[in-house]
């Protein structure tokens, strides 16, 4: 105990005395949760429109002008050349491509039918899907006006109707920075565990104090705890820190308890510790063990359902999913700070957890060698 | 001449030796397109739905037998009492839950009306928004479905064409993203350490005494990892054209002709991290902050840049990889020739001088 002592009192300085470990520490989580927010917003709004009018009626500048009004859509170019239109798409000045056809309002209330084109610039997937899905929306609804002022209905309905309302709980305002801010503390966490834990042993490897250390009595738990616990408190300091600055710069407060969140995020420090420990007894040098800990953390974070839905993944990635403790801990940030979720209706992750921490640790302790 | 030929195989020869290291360096895009190709998709497919139906009617029935015949939804629960919802959200048994009144059928037959109401786990913004527009979707098709016969006046009808990308792939805006961050990578990154740590063994005491001249010698490193970016390069090209059925529309020498300029840009900043960095570990931290995180958040190709407030926008202007990006973006998937991106071309270029020089200058030739 004494021993384990000494070496914790040896790990602590070198974190306080290395400022560049210390500015990781409080820089990062200050960088990432202040900017990637802002950056991270893939709100679809400001759709860009460049709108061909070869009709120049009443109709179409009435439609128009509904779209603007909407607030989701911003003219780009107002022309009567597609060639035009198109050449704003190729210079991302335009998004969404309308284009109302020559006779839009003659065959409308002649022909009792008429037609639009619309063309958008579907590289980005999500972004297209959605503004033409939004752009469909108000030209429907534009329509059952026009359909409101022509035809006198009776006063029962001669059409069926299924009327759809809707709502959206947790997060009403649809505020994107909720969703974002859990996921992104999650992979702070992730970070101090793997990174600075396998960089910080492998550098006693690489200028050769670990020897020092290998012909001394200390034994090979003594080392392994004198490594883990103070990342382990290091990681708990940076969720605090996350959660205050989400609190602070956000308004997030956890729908949640606080304790809820650190009893997961402590069992899934012990599983990301493990990690940092294996990485770094099969690496010998810094710039191995940063690539090794950056090409696993990449997957890990890719896979983790941060950015896009795990339930839209393909088979074989959700299984990979289901190895990833970083995708373990997102749904159970999310959950706890929007949705409320308590200890019990987390349990399945946190069984889950505690097998990798078990698992992770076990396989690093049992590679780790008192040997060069 | 020769001298510098031999430094230049020392180089390849540390990074030939450290075979993991290589493993990774080349394995990296491989996997990044893999993931991004194939596993991250926005589309949304097989999402799980609960059903709380008070009704229990024919009506209802075929309603639900067609949201769980369409393959975005898979209907995960079958609710019984409002108080459920709550706690099926809360558990993540279900991200949108219709609800079905008990009068569903009979309005629907006596008033020709009826109300169905989708409640949606609105903690994923973007996801609930495109399971609402789904399941409406849906629901308005059966809607239509009940009364074929009766034909409406005056409809608009749309037609839409997707440009590009008929059929909104990711991949198409994530293969020109993986570029610009594996170049990144192994330039930036790779080259600062491998330098850095020259001078934390210190080698590159023992490199600055012999005869060449100690510019070359940086040269020299930056050679082998220039020719691991070209690989890397064909072999993203050759994935996303083979694997992806991503095609390359434009000129492929102008693109292999953009990217170097690239690679040089990240090698001169490396060369620029390098010289002003003396510990490996302050290196990788300055590459990761300065260029890494930098490329994947403001580079446009993972979050969009206009959605940004104003100082992003500005500050983007000023990374590299998003006139990459943007260069990349035209050539390969919009098929269009150096007349359109000339403008990021010369940007490009304008950084690539300033931190070459900057680099140079900064670079010394003695030790401290």
């Amino acid at each position: 105990m004494r021993t384990l002592r000494f070496l914790l009192q040896k790990e602590f300085r070198q974190i306080f005395r290395d400022p560049g470990i210390l500015r990781v520490i409080f820089m990062m989580p200050a960088i990432q949760l202040l900017v990637l927010p802002w950056a991270a917003d893939y709100e679809v709004k400001n759709i860009n429109l460049a709108v061909v009018d070869n009709d120049r009626s009443d109709y179409a500048q009435k439609l128009v002008s509904k779209i603007i009004a909407s607030g989701y859509f911003k003219l780009d170019k107002y022309t009567t050349s597609y060639t035009d239109a198109l050449h704003e798409i190729e210079n991302n000045n335009a998004d969404i491509i309308l284009q109302i056809p020559p006779s839009f309002e003659k065959d409308l209330i002649k022909e009792s039918s008429s037609s639009l084109f619309m063309a958008v610039n579907a590289i980005n997937g999500a972004k297209a899907g959605l503004g033409s899905s939004y752009l469909q929306t108000i030209i429907r609804n534009f329509n059952e006006n026009i359909l409101l002022k022509w035809v006198q209905f009776p006063r029962f309905n001669m059409q069926t109707r299924i009327d759809v309302t809707y709502s959206n709980w947790f997060n009403p305002h649809m505020n994107y920075k909720f969703f974002m801010v859990p996921g992104i503390m999650v992979i702070l966490v992730t970070m101090v565990g793997s990174f600075l834990a396998a960089m910080n042993i492998v550098k006693e490897k690489e200028i050769g104090t670990i020897e020092q250390i290998n012909v001394t009595p200390i034994k090979k738990y003594h080392f392994i705890l004198g490594k883990l616990i103070p990342f382990w408190l290091l990681g708990l300091v940076i969720l605090s820190i996350g959660l205050t600055i989400a609190y602070v710069a956000y308004g997030i407060i956890p729908v949640g308890s606080y304790f809820t969140i650190y009893v997961f995020a402590a069992i899934y420090l012990l599983a990301v510790l493990g990690l940092g420990l294996l990485v770094s007894t099969y690496c010998s040098t810094q710039q191995q063990a940063m690539l090794t800990a950056f090409f696993m953390m990449m997957i890990f974070v890719l896979l983790s359902g941060l950015y896009t839905s795990i339930s839209s993944m393909p088979e074989w990635a959700q299984w990979i999913t289901k190895f990833n403790p970083v995708s373990y801990f997102i749904q159970v940030m999310r959950m706890v700070v929007l949705k409320g979720s308590t200890l019990a209706d987390i349990s399945k992750n946190i069984f889950i957890v505690l097998g990798f921490a078990f698992a992770l640790n076990l396989w690093a302790v049992l590679s780790y060698r008192k040997r060069v | 001449m020769k001298q510098f030929l031999s430094f230049v195989k020392k180089e390849f020869f540390h990074i030939w030796r450290d075979r993991r290291t290589m493993f990774i360096l080349l394995g990296m895009p491989v996997v990044q397109i893999v993931i991004f190709g194939f596993a991250l998709t926005n589309e949304v497919k097989n999402e799980s739905i609960a059903i709380l139906d008070q009704s229990k009617d024919a009506a209802a029935n075929r309603l639900i037998g067609e949201i769980s015949a369409s393959h975005y939804f898979n209907i995960a629960a079958v609710l019984h009492n409002p108080d459920e919802i709550e706690k099926t959200f809360q558990t993540n048994k279900a991200k949108l839950i219709l609800v079905l009144p008990s009068s569903f059928g009979d309005d629907l037959k006596h008033l020709n009306t009826a109300q169905v109401q989708l409640i949606a786990d609105a903690s994923d913004p973007n996801t609930a928004t495109t399971l609402i527009n789904y399941a409406t979707a849906i629901i308005t098709d059966y809607q239509q479905q009940l009364d074929a016969t009766a034909q409406m006046p005056y409809q608009i009808k749309t037609q839409v064409r997707m440009l590009y990308n008929p059929q909104l792939k990711g991949a198409y805006s994530f293969v020109p993203g993986v570029m610009a961050m594996v170049l990144m990578l192994v330039c930036t990154m790779m080259t600062a350490i491998t330098i850095v740590r020259e001078k934390e063994t210190g080698t590159m005491e023992i490199m600055l005494v012999s005869p060449i001249q100690p510019m070359k010698i940086v040269v020299a490193k930056a050679i082998p990892y220039l020719l691991l970016s070209v690989i890397n390069i064909i072999s993203i090209l050759l994935l996303s054209v083979f694997v992806l059925d991503v095609p390359v529309n434009g000129s492929l020498v102008l693109l292999i002709g953009e990217s170097i300029l690239f690679i040089i840009t990240c090698l001169s900043f490396g060369l620029l991290i390098s010289s002003i960095t003396d510990s490996q570990q302050t290196a990788m931290f300055i590459s990761l902050m300065g260029m890494f995180l930098p490329t994947i958040m403001l580079s446009g190709f993972m979050f969009p840049i206009e959605n940004m407030p104003l100082p992003l926008r500005v500050i983007s202007n000023i990374v590299p990889s998003r006139w990459f990006y943007e260069i990349v973006l035209a050539v390969m998937i919009k098929g269009l020739g150096i007349s359109s991106v000339w403008k990021q071309t010369l940007i490009l270029t304008g950084m690539t001088l300033f931190l070459i020089t900057l680099a140079v200058k900064k670079f010394k030739i003695r030790l401290e």
